[in-house]
């Protein structure tokens, strides 16, 4: 079964997002989300100053297989893309929860956070998968 | 054999499965009056003993009603030469079959006719990538609008510039296609001298807010050359995406839509190029089969709708053709596929890369300069009669637009009359046209064609 860090929270469309502690977020796809969608290939990534609202799609990860959209676990401005994913897709098959980060934006409202899926919770959901 | 697979057997069995009766009961919930069970309205010589051979008979004379009428009719379609080779080899049993193989399926064959498709049809456009076709040109520009919309990311506006000089019948359609996506078609009027769009009538037109494209036709529907650099220039300076809308056989003598514009290395070339591919070897045969081209660049090659070919190397060196880079293909993007364009137009796509391979970049040349030339001719024979004159005075390629001294319609039926095919009257989609006659001439018309042409003209006139 795959990892689920505890340092971070779950959306139940796989995408995980870690409080920076500055007011802003990084977000990224879990590790479980990268095995599903297999070999990577393409990583359309926001753009900086992008306004995203809670479950809007904003990113695009494509693998040989499929093509799927990432959706922003919370509403925020877009403040930064990981642009070694353009070049490196495979980052993401490499470490999902960590040098494959997608993007991190401004949090605009920090009670959207509680209501995404904790380690346990999340690791229950793809238990059922 | 039988061509209906189901004994009644079968029917029954199945019918017994689901827990219907009868077949009738499996339908009763379509109202009687929508039902095609009456066909009293067919021809009673359809009805007889031997329909195929009716059937046969039927489509014989309506044929030689239509008999082979000397043609200066263009607007979208056009009467081109094709070898005798193109249709012997596109209908070999390899090739020939209305049914489109999904990746699993395709032959190598295939697959390297559609790579090779795509080579040339990258080479005339100057573009980076291919797909492997659409329906038509109309549903091509439609195409070419909607992925213009999603790959511009520097203009979330979702408006589109739309020149009026696109033909009448695409701009229909593209309004079609995209009018429930919350895409605006902004209409650019043409300048009423040249027939041609202007920057003013852009500036106009954009009104001052973003828009993320901008269709540049060349030829236009009129027939007349559009100044393409400066409109590129134009609408890269806003942001926007270039969609050329192109003649594949003129790009033989223009410019490719990837050169258009000044090249400086933000605004060079035009993003997106499609367009009618029925010149490159179909024959004009009552309104289609027609084949829609698309090329982009690069950068937006996960955004073009359709299927790409790759060519590799296998492990023992051996070339291999594979469909790649499908991003808008529904096994790869599901929902998100754009127009769930999986069947291409297969057949066509391999009649075009043979006549392509025939006639070769000097002979499409040849074809491109003597549409040109003798055009030149036509215009010239026409414009000695008295009354007619072109309505825009600037350069075309192998249409254009004249006026004429009586009504339009009472010319074309006079001319039909006589086996000839004037043209098409632009007064039907342009009020404002009304009274004049776009006619064209390809390489297939000759001298004395267009001596025909004039001579029935003049009658019709005097």
């Amino acid at each position: 079964m795959s990892q689920v860090p505890s340092d971070r929270v779950y959306s139940d469309s796989h995408e995980w997002l870690m409080d920076n502690g500055d007011g802003t977020a990084t977000v990224g796809i879990s590790e479980h989300a990268q095995e599903a969608l297999g070999d990577l290939v393409f990583v359309e990534t926001p753009s900086v100053g992008d306004e995203l609202s809670a479950k809007q799609a904003c990113a695009v990860v494509e693998s040989v297989k499929a093509a799927s959209d990432i959706y922003s676990p919370i509403s925020g401005e877009v403040v930064e893309v990981n642009e070694l994913l353009s070049e490196t897709p495979e980052l993401i098959n490499g470490d999902a929860h960590g040098e494959g980060w997608i993007f991190r934006l401004k949090i605009a409202d920090p009670t959207e956070i509680d209501d995404l899926l904790d380690a346990d919770a999340y690791g229950e959901l793809i238990a059922e998968d | 054999m039988p061509f209906i697979p189901h004994t009644p057997e079968d029917t029954s069995e199945m019918l017994a499965t689901i827990g219907a009766a009868s077949i009738e009961e499996l339908f009763d919930e379509i109202p009687p009056e929508l039902r095609a069970g009456d066909i009293s309205g067919l021809a009673q010589s359809l009805m007889r003993p031997e329909p195929e051979m009716a059937v046969a008979r039927l489509m014989q004379e309506r044929a030689r009603a239509d008999g082979e009428p000397l043609c200066f009719l263009g607007a979208g379609a056009y009467e081109h030469h094709i070898p005798a080779a193109v249709w012997q080899l596109a209908t070999r049993g390899e090739f020939y079959s209305a049914y489109t193989p999904y990746q699993a399926e395709a032959s190598q064959g295939t697959l390297q006719v559609l790579y090779e498709f795509q080579s040339m049809m990258t080479a005339l456009t100057g573009l980076d990538a291919s797909n492997a076709s659409l329906y038509d040109g109309a549903s091509a520009l439609a195409e070419a609008a909607l992925m213009a919309v999603r790959a511009n990311r520097k203009v979330k506006d979702k408006r589109v510039l739309m020149p009026a000089s696109v033909h009448p019948f695409y701009r229909q359609t593209v309004r079609s296609i995209v009018r429930h996506q919350g895409i605006e078609l902004v209409e650019v009027p043409y300048d009423p001298t040249g027939g041609h769009t202007t920057i003013s009538a852009l500036e106009q037109a954009a009104a001052g807010k973003p828009f993320a494209a901008l269709v540049i036709p060349q030829p236009n529907v009129f027939g007349v050359l559009e100044e393409v650099d400066s409109l590129t220039d134009w609408a890269h300076q806003h942001n926007a995406l270039v969609i050329g809308l192109v003649n594949p056989v003129a790009l033989a003598l223009l410019s490719p839509p990837g050169e258009w514009g000044t090249q400086s290395e933000k605004s060079g070339g035009a993003d997106i190029a499609c367009g009618e591919g029925q010149p490159l070897g179909m024959p004009l045969a009552s309104g289609g089969p027609y084949l829609g081209f698309l090329c982009c660049t690069q950068a937006l090659v996960r955004q073009l709708p359709g299927r790409i070919a790759g060519k590799t190397l296998d492990l023992d060196g051996n070339p291999g053709y594979t469909l790649t880079l499908q991003a808008r293909e529904q096994h790869i993007r599901r929902s998100k596929a754009t127009s769930n364009i999986c069947t291409n137009q297969g057949l066509l796509v391999t009649a075009a890369t043979i006549h392509l391979s025939l006639l070769g970049a000097e002979g499409l040349e040849r074809v491109a300069a003597a549409c040109h030339a003798n055009t030149r001719a036509l215009i010239a024979r026409l414009c000695e009669i008295p009354g007619i004159e072109p309505v825009f005075d600037r350069p075309v390629f192998h249409e254009q637009l004249l006026r004429l001294p009586r009504p339009t319609e009472d010319i074309l039926k006079a001319l039909a009359a006589e086996n000839i095919l004037a043209g098409f009257n632009l007064g039907r989609s342009y009020p404002e046209l009304d009274g004049s006659l776009l006619v064209c001439a390809t390489e297939t018309r000759t001298e004395s064609d267009i001596d025909r042409f004039r001579d029935a003209l003049g009658r019709a006139l005097s």
